[in-house]
């Protein structure tokens, strides 16, 4: 029988070599192509290959799929599949108390059972998930019996194990095998007999799910009700690097990324090296801080440049952030917030760096910040970044963070020709009088961009202080209050450029939820699940953050109670409470390296509302 | 025909280095260089930038008439090479010391070289720390007392033309502040490399390490202590010119010509276009006062840049290109339609 449902979230766990997260995407992928609502979240281990078999080995793909908008991954999983005892371990506590379990019966052998840390030999009744409706599998024994004709040696048949997993997972939710097929013929190309044995072992699954009668029922969600249009699934790095291209060609300024290599930021300059087809230029630095040098100088040449980072990057970036202040160049840094200090936990996601963001440089020198609330809403965040980077000739920090950087949802394809133009102050000739690099424009209080090759408007800049008419070398006490000022003041006007603050719900009520960057779908979902049960609760999400944007303070002094949601100890909550003083802030904080949980949030909100 | 004279390439600015400091004699050189370089380039003023990172010698880009960015402490090879990348029609210099170039930035330093982007340095050589006041460089002679080595250094130094090798480098010349025609023709012949261009010039810091470079360099132990070298032409020194270098089995020998059966024509030929730097490299580590200390262009070989081989894929990928905009791009791959 095939029932019908609304969403549902599965959760694929195995060895951080068992391909998990090919096969996620195959099916989030897939249900995308279906008309499902989707996100996605990938939860990997550091390393490439860390210990077979151990819990700190272990894989993670979670996606969420409904017939209406999901915009989160889903907290807890209705479905997980657990190619070893590690990855049951690792995963037991995101079961929903109805949840199904598919376990490669093959792996759960003594050693491994041990391996996974379990003292006894009944992993299930230890981890006190016996009631559930667990599905025990030879996976791997029955991939090898469905390849032993294949001519493949042993190494290669077992590799193709997770799509015999993929084939029942396809069968339970009614999946079409068309475009995993697609995916085989064009990955392995050249490899035939591979694509051949992941097409046999894919059907594999489906027949034995089928034939083996182990389930009661089988699943379909129905397309969502989307806006109607072109979609496609995008990551948030991946839409980052877009909205960098759509800014270049925007503001015909070419585009140059500086960068080198850190998780979870590098899938940016992946991207971007592959659009050579677009003309873009990247560079694959030294280090960090020939990444945002030669950034720098590339800005200083005329070409909207880009770097991008991850925390302990952007320490190493802090003194080049203050060049390009001072030198008041544009110039767009987007730092792939992971959990810190230090190296911390490099694929982990966290909200830790916005104080470093707002102050970690020497002097005063501000600079604007921004951040991106949603995978694909990276693309408007790069996009605006670079739009307010060249036409306020000012340096741009923008703020995503792991888990919508490597998270994928489906994306309404937008045009081009919706997006604003971006006109960067070009000097294209000698100006009368001469050209002076710091005069400036009245209203965005932005200074000239005249780039090397300019006839008649040789300059020089640089990291000293400049006199703030002649643009000379300035020691001068009066005129470096000048420019410390006027650069506040510049970064300051761009709150006059951008969208003002807008509440989602009513614009008064017993509590404001308040959160920034990708906490957007966790803190939404929620505040829709308590709209739903009647109580007052609205949302205030934060997409520039320095400056912030006009009609705040109007909005928080219309509701009895703020909660400020981050994943830090409360870095924007304490930013806020010294912009607007008189309120009140109640905080609600996690720093574990995971999102948050709608239920946890619920709770909290629960709480102070009563 | 581009014509400029050296007053063209020179800034209104004040020039803020020490009385009697070398830096004054490389601005000269460098004002005098630039003219021929536009002449033979055929690059109009406005092309020409500069680019330097801190210390001293990186006050340089506010004393000559061009585009001028002047960095942080070590990045100018880093900056440099983004505004040569971003726009490889302008002729990009940059000038930084010892301690900029060699310390906090030899990394930026050697990989702009392995890269082989076409931009020039100009590397300020006078072995100490002039604008923090007097501590050791990555350059000091071993055993040197210095503020920060007030028991003598115990560390080995860099020789800078060693390094440009080991990172393979493409040209290397080395010149001596007060030698201005030497200077300006190794600038001039820098600027004709395609590549990275590395002129170390020997200066002097007439506050804090003051004739550092006087046991050769100076005017009575110059002719007998140095020898500049010219492509193609035998390699013969001294005051009286009868002094050369000859290949004696693996290692180079000072002979005298008319001695020991000596000729003109037993001497070693210079050949900086030899692309195997082993003679390269005896070469840059002469050592005086046993050898004499090679100047002028000691290696200018040929090699793909980076800046060209930039161009040539994204002309080869845009040749075969199917996305051509970002709306082409956002459209590629799977998509789907919601009716």
């Amino acid at each position: 029988m095939t029932q019908e449902i609304n969403d549902v979230v599965i959760r694929f766990s195995g060895d951080s070599g068992d391909g998990m997260q090919l096969t996620g995407s195959l099916f989030s992928d897939t249900s995308a192509l279906l008309g499902n609502s989707i996100s996605t979240f990938p939860d990997f281990p550091s390393e490439i290959r860390a210990p077979q078999g151990t819990v700190s080995g272990v894989s993670g793909f979670q996606v969420h799929l409904g017939s209406s908008k999901v915009i989160t991954p889903g907290d807890f999983c209705d479905m997980l599949v657990v190619m070893n005892p590690a990855a049951l371990r690792a995963n037991a506590k995101w079961l929903k108390k109805d949840a199904t379990v598919l376990c490669d019966t093959d792996s759960f052998n003594e050693k491994s059972i041990a391996k996974a840390g379990f003292k006894t030999d009944d992993p299930f009744t230890e981890l006190g998930i016996e009631g559930y409706n667990i599905i025990m599998t030879p996976i791997t024994s029955m991939t090898k019996e469905a390849l032993a004709d294949s001519e493949l040696d042993p190494k290669s048949i077992v590799k193709c194990k997770n799509m015999f997993a993929l084939g029942v997972c396809f069968y339970l939710y009614n999946r079409p095998l068309d475009h995993a097929f697609n995916h085989f013929d064009a990955k392995f190309a050249k490899k035939p007999k591979i694509a051949k044995a992941n097409k046999t072992v894919l059907t594999a699954g489906v027949n034995y799910a089928a034939n083996a009668h182990i389930f009661a029922n089988t699943y379909t969600i129905q397309p969502a009700k989307l806006e109607k249009g072109k979609y496609r699934s995008i990551t948030g790095n991946q839409a980052t690097a877009w909205g960098f291209l759509a800014a270049s060609e925007k503001s015909g300024r070419p585009l140059f990324c500086g960068s080198y290599p850190i998780t979870p930021a590098t899938a940016i300059l992946e991207e971007l090296a592959k659009r050579k087809d677009l003309a873009v230029k990247t560079l694959q630095a030294e280090d960090e801080i020939a990444g945002i040098c030669t950034s720098i100088g590339a800005a200083f040449a005329g070409n909207f440049a880009v770097t991008s980072t991850s925390g302990p990057g952007l320490s190493l970036k802090s003194e080049a952030l203050g060049l390009a202040v001072i030198t008041e160049l544009p110039l767009v840094v987007v730092n792939v917030q992971r959990g810190g200090p230090s190296t911390g936990l490099p694929t982990k996601t966290e909200q830790s760096d916005l104080a470093q963001a707002l102050w970690g440089r020497n002097g005063e020198c501000p600079m604007v910040v921004m951040t991106a609330s949603r995978p694909s809403d990276c693309f408007r965040a790069a996009f605006w970044a670079g739009k307010i980077a060249m036409e306020h000739m000012t340096p741009v920090l923008l703020l995503t963070d792991g888990f919508i950087a490597n998270g994928a949802e489906p994306w309404l394809i937008p045009q081009m020709s919706q997006f604003p133009s971006i006109k960067p102050p070009m000097v294209l000739e000698k100006p009368e009088g001469g050209y002076f690099p710091y005069i400036r424009n009245e209203k965005t209080l932005a200074r000239g961009w005249a780039i090397p090759g300019t006839p008649g408007c040789e300059h020089r800049i640089g990291g000293l202080e400049k006199d703030s008419e002649t643009g000379c070398v300035s020691h001068d006490a009066a005129n470096h209050q000048i420019m410390t000022n006027l650069r506040a003041a510049k970064v300051a006007k761009v709150a006059d450029f951008i969208p003002e603050a807008k509440v989602y719900g009513d614009k008064s009520g017993d509590l404001l939820v308040i959160g920034w960057g990708g906490t957007f779908g966790h803190l939404r979902t929620t505040v829709d699940m308590l709209r739903e049960q009647g109580k007052a609760v609205s949302h205030l999400h934060f997409d520039f953050i320095n400056p912030l944007p006009n009609g705040v303070e109007k909005i928080l002094s219309k509701f009895k109670n703020i909660i400020v949601c981050e994943l830090n100890s409360g870095q924007f909550a304490n930013y806020l409470r010294q912009s607007f003083q008189k309120f009140e802030y109640n905080q609600y904080n996690k720093v574990q390296g995971l999102p948050f949980t709608t239920d946890e949030l619920a709770e909290a909100f629960n709480k102070i509302i009563k | 025909m581009i014509r400029y004279t050296p007053a063209d390439f020179k800034s209104d600015q004040e020039v803020k280095w020490c009385p009697g400091c070398g830096d004054h004699a490389i601005l000269n050189s460098a004002i005098k260089a630039l003219p021929e370089v536009a002449k033979n380039l055929n690059y109009a003023h406005h092309r020409f930038t500069f680019v330097s990172g801190i210390g001293c010698s990186s006050r340089f880009p506010y004393y000559v008439q061009t585009y001028g960015f002047h960095g942080i402490h070590g990045r100018a090879a880093a900056i440099a090479t983004g505004v040569k990348v971003a726009n490889p029609t302008l002729s990009v210099w940059q000038v930084s010391g010892d301690g900029d170039s060699l310390a906090i930035g030899g990394n930026h330093f050697i990989h702009a070289i392995r890269r082989n982007i076409d931009i020039n340095m100009l590397l300020f050589n006078n072995e100490i720390y002039g604008l923090t006041k007097g501590q050791y460089s990555p350059t000091s002679p071993l055993g040197v007392v210095t503020k920060t080595s007030p028991y003598g250094t115990i560390e080995h130094p860099f020789a800078p033309g060693e390094l440009v090798l080991g990172a393979r480098g493409t040209f290397f010349a080395r010149s001596l502040d007060m030698e201005i025609n030497l200077t300006k023709d190794c600038m001039v012949d820098a600027a004709a490399h395609d590549g990275t261009s590395v002129v170390e010039i020997l200066q002097n810091c007439v506050i804090f390490n003051d004739k550092c470079h006087d046991f050769f360099a100076s005017k009575e132990n110059r002719a007998d202590n140095t020898i500049t070298l010219k492509h193609l032409q035998p390699m013969i020194f001294g005051k009286d010119s009868n002094k050369g270098l000859i290949l004696d089995g693996l290692e180079i020998k000072v002979v005298t010509i008319g001695e020991n059966n000596i000729t003109k024509a037993d001497i070693l030929l210079h050949n900086a276009q030899e692309p195997n730097p082993g003679i390269h490299m005896m070469l840059v580590n002469m050592k005086a006062p046993e050898m004499p200390v090679a100047l002028g262009v000691i290696r200018d070989v040929k090699d793909h840049t980076y800046d060209d081989q930039v161009r040539d894929q994204l002309i080869e990928v845009r040749m075969r290109a199917k996305i051509h905009n970002v709306d082409d791009l956002l459209n590629s791959g799977d998509t789907w339609d919601v009716e």
